[in-house]
């Protein structure tokens, strides 16, 4: 049993705490939201000159074949900067369901790529009535010549117009919920009969609802024929989830700093508001949870390439569950004990409290991972 | 970054679980998993086969008779203990007194009381609150006057937990009343519940069980070799105590096997022709707390790694308890309403006098109102969880 990180995860840990601490301030990050595309293409390159977008890429592809620790360390400090960048669609999930996949051909194609930052790559999954249950596919892909047809809707893909292509998920056989059928598809992003609707998102962010009316594809874009694509899929989501809990662990220690600062420093009936008791109760039910998110993390991170699957479920879903929880209280308690200030766009706290209520809605929601959970005995 | 056991500890884990298969008795540990109390005997008899495993005092060194073992082994032992329906150890001599005294205390001392503590062969009871002094301890007014070798004690205390079963009480007194600051003038005394002028009245809680006293203290003469340290220092020493008190009471093991427990109830219970456990709102009541357990567990390795590497204890320890009571009293509640109506059948009961027994309904019913109004307590002893919020708030956040 061991909670410390060896020497080099700690050198990454600061290299990448010191680089967004310098490199994207609250004020970089805004005139970035405000721009078109909405992040910022020379960030990313300097992302991967740190070697950061080759973190989860494995060696023989490029890449630094680090762990899910590594990752939980980079997305602590981009949880603190609320980076816009498409770094936990496109250098996490991407190259994690590429590897899950298992497809030598392709993975050898777009994984060094992916290490590079050149290309961007985004899995596009999600449905209108996906809420977290993975199985549920309505996309069809029809067997035409030598080719596929597909036909469908994705819904709120995030960075969808950051991508340069798509892994699409769409079903060449069986109903809507069942297991088997459902494959994966690249996508290019210019493909004739895919239209992207893109629009802003509650955290700042862009995401974009796909249409796929008759986009032609030739065989060889169906990828991972040979795996069971939908544990590929499961497997990706699992170390994504892990990776999202550790941002939301960012934010939420990031929050309660910026909190307690703030009580100490407005003043009202003559003294500071961390003098009030009700107010120190709040911040420590807070700091309570964020311990205990913090501690969720760590099992998500150790237990996310689990071999056992009901542990990995397990894990994953309760980690959901309670950073969830804790980032709505951290969030909604932020903007409470900041009074009318924490209303404001102008300060940070709000901003926190939007990519918090995201990630809550990510992936899964509360519930739908307490039901998992309990689903599980 | 690491969960698991290293090899040495999950040997040692093997070798607790086979002494439990051994030696924990059938009759003892079939009470604790169905929630009736343990009897005073029953801790004795337990505490001494501990003792002859020379397992009796888990947290002391081995000088003074424990087992020396580091944090982590103290954690296994205990979970295993817990999960195998072993009795709680009486934490008054074990880990509130004996730690003071093996910290505190002069060689004499801790000749004389520590291997009584050991072979179970004292009981001891706190003697920290007053009807005036709960969580403001330092408002604490029973006297202890100096009269050469020996103080005269007079006051009262209350909420002896087992003060009817207990020999000895360890006791917070003025020395002092005159001291500049009220945490200035208390001493530490070790007191002879045989002594003339001591009486103890039952205080009937809730549940209806005799559990805690008051102890009316009446011109108690106490020889001075009894006093820990020195003379208007005892407030150090009640701090070291109930810093002792705090590291043992998240209570994750035992929370463990109620969560098992309560699952066991709810497949049996049925609603709309289905188990209980089958119920989506129940089910997730239930999955709830399960995970709650789960964060504190990891939060509670997380201390203990950091102890075991002699690190200072980090923010984690704070909240141990505060989440620990919690998730007892949230287990408590949820089993009480897995049996619906039939919690509401109520006898009066102490594991010493009779036995729950069910008068209506399944027979698992019978304790679980009670164990349920018991267990308000957990958030109110050893610092309620107000006081613990308060010191999280200075001592780590800094407000």
């Amino acid at each position: 049993m061991d909670f410390t990180f060896t020497d080099e995860q700690q050198l990454l840990a600061d290299t990448v705490q010191r680089f967004v601490r310098e490199h994207y301030s609250f004020e970089t990050r805004r005139e970035i939201a405000a721009s078109e595309h909405g992040w910022s293409p020379a960030l990313w390159q300097e992302l991967a000159n740190l070697g950061l977008t080759a973190l989860n890429v494995p060696q023989e592809h490029g890449g630094l074949g680090a762990g899910p620790v590594e990752t939980m360390l980079v997305m602590n400090a981009f949880g603190e900067a609320l980076l816009l960048e498409p770094y936990l669609e496109a250098a996490v999930l991407a190259p994690a369901l590429l590897q899950a996949l298992g497809d030598a051909k392709v993975a050898s194609e777009l994984l060094p790529a992916i290490a590079s930052g050149e290309r961007i790559v985004i899995v596009a999954h999600q449905e209108p009535q996906t809420r977290g249950e993975l199985n549920m596919v309505t996309t069809r892909a029809e067997k035409n010549g030598d080719g596929y047809v597909l036909q469908g809707k994705k819904s709120v893909i995030m960075h969808a117009s950051a991508a340069h292509e798509f892994l699409l998920t769409a079903r060449t056989s069986g109903k809507a919920t069942d297991a088997a059928g459902v494959r994966v598809f690249r996508v290019p992003s210019d493909a004739a009969g895919l239209t992207i609707n893109s629009y802003r998102t509650l955290d700042g962010r862009r995401a974009a609802d796909l249409e796929l009316d008759r986009v032609r594809l030739p065989s060889e874009s169906l990828i991972g024929a040979d795996s069971d694509t939908l544990a590929a899929l499961e497997t990706a989501h699992h170390i994504s989830l892990s990776a999202l809990c550790a941002e939301a662990v960012g934010i939420m220690k990031a929050v309660n700093a910026a909190t307690i600062e703030y009580t100490k420093n407005r003043k009202q009936f003559g003294q500071p508001l961390s003098r009030f008791q009700v107010l120190q109760h709040r911040m420590v039910d807070m700091f309570i949870h964020a311990e205990q998110a913090l501690s969720m993390s760590y099992l998500a991170a150790i237990k996310c390439q689990d071999p056992d699957i009901n542990e990995r479920r397990r894990a994953l879903s309760a980690a959901k569950v309670v950073i969830g929880r804790a980032g709505r209280f951290i969030g909604q308690q932020a903007i409470q004990l900041h009074g009318g200030m924490g209303m404001t766009d102008e300060l940070i706290v709000s901003h926190y409290f939007k990519r918090l209520t995201a990630i809550e809605l990510t992936w899964g929601d509360t519930d739908f991972h307490l039901q998992q959970f309990a689903g599980l005995g | 970054m690491d969960l698991n056991y290293t090899p040495e500890q999950l040997a040692f884990r093997e070798e607790v679980r086979e002494f439990l298969r051994e030696h924990l008795p059938a009759d003892i540990s079939e009470r604790v998993k169905a929630g009736l109390g343990v009897r005073a005997e029953d801790y004795r008899r337990w505490q001494r086969i501990l003792f002859e495993r020379g397992w009796g005092a888990p947290t002391w060194p081995k000088e003074f008779g424990g087992t020396g073992w580091d944090p982590v082994r103290v954690h296994i032992f205990e979970e295993e203990l817990a999960l195998a329906g072993a009795p709680k150890p009486v934490p008054f001599g074990l880990r509130m007194v004996g730690p003071v005294i093996i910290e505190f205390g002069t060689p004499e001392q801790q000749k004389r009381f520590l291997p009584r503590i050991l072979r179970g062969e004292d009981w001891w009871c706190q003697g920290y609150s007053e009807p005036g002094a709960g969580s403001d301890l330092a408002s604490l007014k029973t006297r202890a006057e100096r009269h050469g070798d020996h103080y005269i004690v007079n006051g009262q205390k209350t909420w002896n937990t087992s003060g009817h079963y207990a020999n000895w009480i360890f006791c917070l007194v003025r020395t002092d009343p005159n001291a500049p600051k009220p945490q200035q003038g208390i001493s530490f005394l070790l007191i002879d519940m045989s002594t003339p002028g001591i009486t103890v009245r039952p205080i009937r809680t809730l549940d209806g069980a005799h559990e805690v006293n008051e102890v009316w203290f009446e011109n108690v003469k106490v020889p001075v070799e009894n006093r820990i340290g020195e003379e208007n220092k005892g407030w150090t020493y009640a701090k070291f105590l109930l810093s002792h008190e705090r590291t043992s009471i998240a209570g994750i093991g035992s929370s463990k096997r109620e969560l098992q427990r309560l699952k066991s109830i709810a497949r049996q219970e049925m609603k709309n022709g289905r188990p209980l456990l089958e119920d989506p709102l129940f089910a997730a009541r239930v999955a709830q707390v399960e995970i709650d357990l789960m964060a504190l567990e990891i939060t509670a390795l997380r201390a203990l790694a950091a102890a075991a590497e002699n690190r200072a204890p980090g923010p984690e320890a704070s909240i141990l308890k505060i989440k620990g009571t919690e998730i007892q009293q949230t287990l408590s509640e949820l089993l009480m309403h897995a049996v619906g109506q039939y919690a509401l059948p109520f006898e009066r009961h102490s594991p010493e006098e009779n036995d729950f027994k069910s008068v209506a309904g399944p027979e698992y019913a019978a304790p679980l109102a009670g164990t349920y109004c018991n267990l308000r307590k957990v958030t109110i002893y050893g610092g309620s969880n107000e006081i613990q919020r308060n010191i999280i708030a200075q001592t780590i956040l800094g407000l």
